[in-house]
């Protein structure tokens, strides 16, 4: 075209970046790609390799090693070999090799960007502008972790072997997230990249090398789902963190469910972009760019539900469709393209089976009539209205360029809009009044809220969802918990679980109550009679029957999961007022100390002494949750942008508790006041042995203003409880304390809607020690954290 | 702006902006937000570029939009006429025939002088199309007599200036004085009678992002053709944030009215990556219709020869020197 020509037409011309420096690499590798495991360039074993393909033109770019379950087991036990020395390192020379590696990023960041494009076919800008950008500041973010560990989290220790398993839409930048943290914390690592993006975790090894970092620090196997299996089952990997499909998330729970292995699932999500009448709606536009048309849609926090208030929902509309009327979609490597390649055939189909689907379902499709590329894996931007929440491209997570768009009447409407969704990962409202905003931002029910913005992205705030997005946080202090342990965390004394003495009749002892008494559950601040009817004989340390409680059974637990669902204002009590109520239970347990401690005596046997000790040690607990309540507090984060990201603790909902034998009172508390304290509501199953503390102590709650469906009490069988609650997809959370072969079961059973879960697998705590029995460990366990980004400027 | 549906008008032709009555609510609606307004800049510089015949083809529109200026205390005769005789034959000629446009007949879009300079320019300018371009209204402050300012505004016109540049009364935007700013631009857009107005809004001194906003609505409701951003001579001067929010209203005014409303940056565009930014920016906001000097233009003075030498540079393969082009 001659420049005449363009004077005339003023397009935009072609403007690709040069690639031929890493088609040499590529060249230089032809004979395929090893692993990286021990420092070392291993070949795979069997031999056997995958192509490696460019999604913007069907090339081949490379072959990559297969890795078998031999291959695993290597870097596995490479890793474990370097683990100790790794972690015996001072935080000062863990800081420099991760400071070497932000360096070394950066001084291949050019490098880094093109293949990253050429293998994902996601464009250049997004790789060169963020991607990479981003990754450096994750190992400069660790590197100060490292440097930091010992004075900020002296009573922490490293996993051990942590086995990293990431997706093909943010390769490096994911390998980054997961790599940075598990190193700092003194892990080391074995990383699978996504079958049909491997290449810059293989750039990334090179790094290592020059970077002089530690054989077997890092290990990087290549290979499909069954690598990664072979990963998740590994017996020497302490913990798994997995980036990916909420469907594989579910899997990796259940297969590593009671294994002990420590398990962080950043999954799937369909996340609102909730737009009011008073926003900047231009802006909002632009936001929706990023939110939804951002690496093709292909991004687990993507703003692909856009909720409207009704009175500028055309407006929008017409404003998104003149945005995308000069959207430019092609070569990923040209430096002026809005769009790139969807990662394979594959992908692009299930896309568009999906918007086929909505569109049956009812839904408008609205294309823009923008040059496609003749060539190669594109999609275009898509439009989807006239749909409501039953329409399936509505519901499910599509992982594209496509957004659906509905309007809503008012906040309380956006709310519900927002919140009727399986997944919590991520969230964006725009709004010029801030009293608007922040409460919105209080109500979404997501790991992230961006006021104002959409995709915001820093090291130092934690990433991660709630609901079935699943579990854990990447960044922030909060993240660094993910890959460290509490040096104590194992101290133990006796058994979780006490079974019953042989019974020595059918007598009952009145010793101990004068009047017979009805057993029954506390169910929504009332008194409930057992569903079934049943009732379980409780022994004392005789051997006689002590009382009787009601036998649980499903509908109990419905019923009581029922009580706490229907008192969501809990969590909007202020702290000062839940401590209060804690206080008042210390109170009245104090009043009845005496009576608990007969009954500690009657039923464990215990001295006079040990029994007065429990309950004193009860009373203290509460104090100590009382005194947590308006503490335990959040943070702001400084991300570099101007911007205030409020990093806030918020409960996890509602909760189940099964609670062991050993210290029967003083567990019930250690686990119900944490849980309360921070706002939850719970259902506790009290020990099943000693099951009479836990109907005692319904009439202190009922004293001391507990609010209905707060604390609900359900007494039976530990493990047939637990299986209900653990099953029941309206609990949050669950926390279970019992057999090794019940907690298994637990995290087994949670998978459904994947609930946090938190088990003892068998081993039984020390109740007494305030090390292991209260404090942040609790706390932490009963909270998730919500990153509220707050951009500000006027 | 969100309830404003009702209001919409579609004209057929580029007919020019007569001006609305004053729409108090025009105004209340309006909604900014500075952070995602920085964010869209950072991120369009990264989004576009133009390279190669498109960059030379880019860079030959920068120059038809150019307002090559003067305002200088000490602007003599010679001074104007050697600036006309750069504004009539910018570029080198054997640098255009390389670039196969010699016959497009390329010059800048206007000249812009002070009131005393315009029967000078006119002479340099005799039997040329480009327009004089003056500015008035007590330039830069404003703040001389209301009766004065329309005064200096006619005797522009009458001395032969078809593109008044005017100063608004910052404060009445300090003051959120919207129906006084109103007011005052529409006396001004009856004074020029057929020159253009251009409304300077000085927004380096109106204190928000939202306040320049509504400063450009109120503009073109008062019957502006043009809305530039600054004098030159403010702190801060023409931005690409401030001139997002400005092109967005321009947007707006016409989804409201269905005219075109012509937009102008002035003060620190100095070279030819900035002018290609904000050619980007009105591409992508506004469309093509914008990258034509009836509905974009450049105040700048320094500009030209940066793109003379990035021209060389596209030619030859070297770069180029200053001494090589012709000076204005």
């Amino acid at each position: 075209m001659s420049v005449a020509e363009i004077f005339e037409n003023m397009e935009y011309g072609p403007a690709p970046e040069d690639a031929s420096y890493v088609h040499d690499w590529l060249k230089s590798h032809k004979a395929g790609f090893s692993h990286f495991i021990g420092g070392a360039w291993a070949k795979p074993s069997p031999k056997a390799y995958f192509d490696d393909i460019n999604p913007a033109n069907g090339k081949v770019l490379a072959k990559v090693a297969a890795g078998s379950k031999r291959d695993v087991d290597a870097a596995v036990l490479a890793a474990k070999e370097a683990q100790k020395g790794w972690a015996a390192l001072s935080g000062h020379k863990r800081a420099k090799y991760l400071y070497a590696l932000a360096r070394l990023i950066q001084k291949n960041s050019r490098f880094i960007a093109v293949l990253e494009s050429l293998d994902n076919g996601k464009t250049l800008r997004e790789t060169r502008d963020i991607d990479i950008p981003l990754a450096a500041r994750h190992f400069y973010y660790h590197a100060g972790w490292a440097q930091l560990l010992d004075q900020e989290l002296p009573d922490y220790a490293p996993l051990g072997v942590v086995g990293q398993i990431i997706p093909w839409n943010f390769p490096f930048l994911m390998l980054s997230w997961k790599i940075a943290p598990a190193l700092a914390a003194g892990n080391t690592v074995v990383l699978k990249p996504a079958e049909f993006t491997s290449l810059t975790a293989l750039f990334f090894a090179g790094l290592c090398e020059e970077a002089g970092l530690p054989a077997g620090v890092v290990n990087i196997v290549t290979g499909a789902g069954d690598t990664g299996a072979a990963l998740v089952e590994h017996a020497d990997v302490a913990k798994i963190a997995f980036t990916g499909s909420t469907d594989v998330g579910r899997l990796i729970r259940a297969t590593t469910a009671g294994s002990g292995k420590k398990l962080t699932l950043e999954l799937g999500g369909k996340s609102p972009f909730i737009v009011f009448e008073d926003a900047d709606l231009d802006s909002a536009v632009e936001g929706l760019v990023d939110a939804i048309w951002f690496n093709q849609g292909q991004v687990c926090c993507a703003g692909s539900r856009l909720l409207v208030e009704e009175g500028v929902a055309d407006t929008i509309i017409a404003k998104i469709k003149e945005r995308l009327s000069h959207f430019r979609i092609g070569d990923p490597l040209d430096k002026a393209m809005d769009m790139g390649a969807i990662i394979n055939p594959t992908q692009r189909a299930s896309i568009d089976k999906l918007v086929q689907q909505g569109v049956s379902e009812g839904a408008e499709l609205w294309q823009p009539d923008v040059k496609m590329p003749a060539k190669g894996c594109f999609y275009p931007p898509t439009l989807l209205t006239n749909v409501s929440p039953s329409n399936i491209a509505v519901r499910e997570e599509i992982f594209g360029p496509v957004l659906t768009v509905m309007s809503f009447r008012s906040l309380d409407d956006a709310v519900a809009l927002a919140n009727n969704s399986r997944y919590g990962l991520a969230s964006s409202v725009w709004s010029e009044n801030i009293n608007r905003a922040l409460e919105m931002a209080a109500q979404i029910k997501a790991g992230i809220v961006w006021v104002n913005s959409a995709n915001q992205f820093d090291a130092a705030c934690g990433f991660g969802g709630y609901r079935e997005s699943g579990f854990g946080r990447e960044g922030g202090r909060e993240g660094m918990f993910e890959y460290l342990k509490p040096k104590n965390d194992g101290s133990t004394k006796g058994e979780a679980v006490i079974l019953a003495p042989e019974a020595t009749g059918t007598v009952e002892s009145v010793g101990f109550a004068a009047i017979d008494r009805t057993p029954k559950m506390y169910v929504g601040g009332k008194q409930a009679r057992p569903d079934g009817g049943n009732t379980m004989a409780i022994l004392n340390h005789k051997g006689e029957i002590a009382g009787r409680v009601g036998a649980g059974n499903r509908k109990d637990i419905r019923n009581a999961v029922e009580a706490a669902f229907k008192n969501p204002c809990w969590a909007g009590r202020t702290a000062n007022n839940r401590a209060q109520i804690l206080y008042y239970i210390a109170e009245n347990l104090s009043v009845r100390a005496g009576e608990f401690t007969d009954r500690l005596r009657d039923l464990t046997g215990a001295s006079k002494t040990k029994a007065a000790a429990e309950v004193e040690a009860s009373i203290s607990r509460l104090f100590s949750y009382g005194a947590w309540a308006d503490k335990y507090d959040g943070q702001v984060h400084t991300p570099p942008v101007r911007n205030v990201a409020l990093a806030v603790k918020e409960p996890i909902g509602i909760m189940g508790t099964v609670c062991p034998d050993n210290a029967p009172l003083l567990n019930f508390i250690s686990l119900m006041a944490p849980i309360i304290g921070t706002g939850n509501r719970v259902v506790m199953i009290p020990s099943e042995r000693y099951a009479l503390i836990g109907t005692d102590f319904y009439s202190v709650l009922e004293t001391s203003d507990v609010p209905a469906g707060v604390v609900n009490i359900i007494t039976g069988k530990r493990d047939e409880m637990a299986k209900v609650l653990a099953e029941h997809d309206q609990v949050d959370g669950l926390w279970y304390h019992g057999s090794a072969k019940g907690a298994a079961m637990v995290q087994r059973a949670s998978i459904s809607n994947l609930k946090r879960t938190w088990v003892n697998d068998g081993t039984a705590r020390d109740w007494f020690d305030t090390k292991t029995g209260e404090g942040r460990r609790f706390l932490r366990e009963a909270t998730q954290v919500k990153n509220i980004w707050l951009p500000y400027g006027d | 702006m969100n309830n404003m549906g009702a209001e919409i008008h579609h004209l057929a032709s580029n007919q020019r902006n007569p001006g609305t009555p004053y729409h108090p609510e025009w105004v209340e609606e309006i909604r900014i937000n500075r952070s995602a307004i920085e964010r869209r800049i950072a991120t369009l510089a990264s989004r576009r570029t133009v390279k190669k015949q498109w960059q030379a083809a880019w860079l030959l529109k920068a120059i038809a939009l150019i307002d090559l200026t003067t305002l200088s205390g000490d602007d003599t005769p010679g001074r104007v006429q050697r600036l006309c005789a750069k504004a009539r034959q910018p570029v080198r000629s054997d640098l255009l025939a390389q670039l196969g446009m010699e016959k497009a007949n390329l010059t800048t879009g206007a000249v812009c002088v002070y009131h005393e300079m315009i029967p000078y320019a006119a002479k340099a300018l005799d039997g040329t199309n480009i327009p004089i371009a003056a500015v008035s209204t007590g330039f830069p402050a404003g703040l001389s007599p209301l009766k004065t300012r329309l005064a200096e505004i006619r005797a522009s016109v009458d001395a032969g200036a078809r593109e008044i540049d005017i100063v608004i009364s910052r404060r009445f935007v300090l003051t959120a004085n919207w129906k006084a700013l109103y007011d005052e631009v529409a006396a001004y857009r009856e004074a020029c009678g057929e020159a253009h107005l251009k409304t300077i809004l000085a927004t380096g001194q109106l204190g928000s992002m939202t306040k320049i906003a509504k400063a450009s609505m109120v503009c073109m409701m008062a019957g502006a053709d043009f809305i530039k951003t600054s004098t030159g001579m403010e702190a801060v001067n023409a931005t690409q944030p401030v001139s997002l929010i400005m092109m967005r209203m321009i947007r707006e005014y016409m989804r409201l009215t269905g005219f075109k409303i012509g937009f102008k940056p002035a003060g620190g565009i100095s070279n030819a990556k900035t002018a290609l930014q904000y050619m980007v920016l009105a591409k992508e906001e506004l469309g093509n219709d914008w990258l034509e000097p009836d509905l974009l233009r450049f105040g700048a003075s320094s500009l030209l020869g940066d793109i003379e030498r990035q021209l060389e540079h596209f030619i030859t393969g070297h770069y180029s020197a200053a001494n090589r082009h012709p000076m204005g």
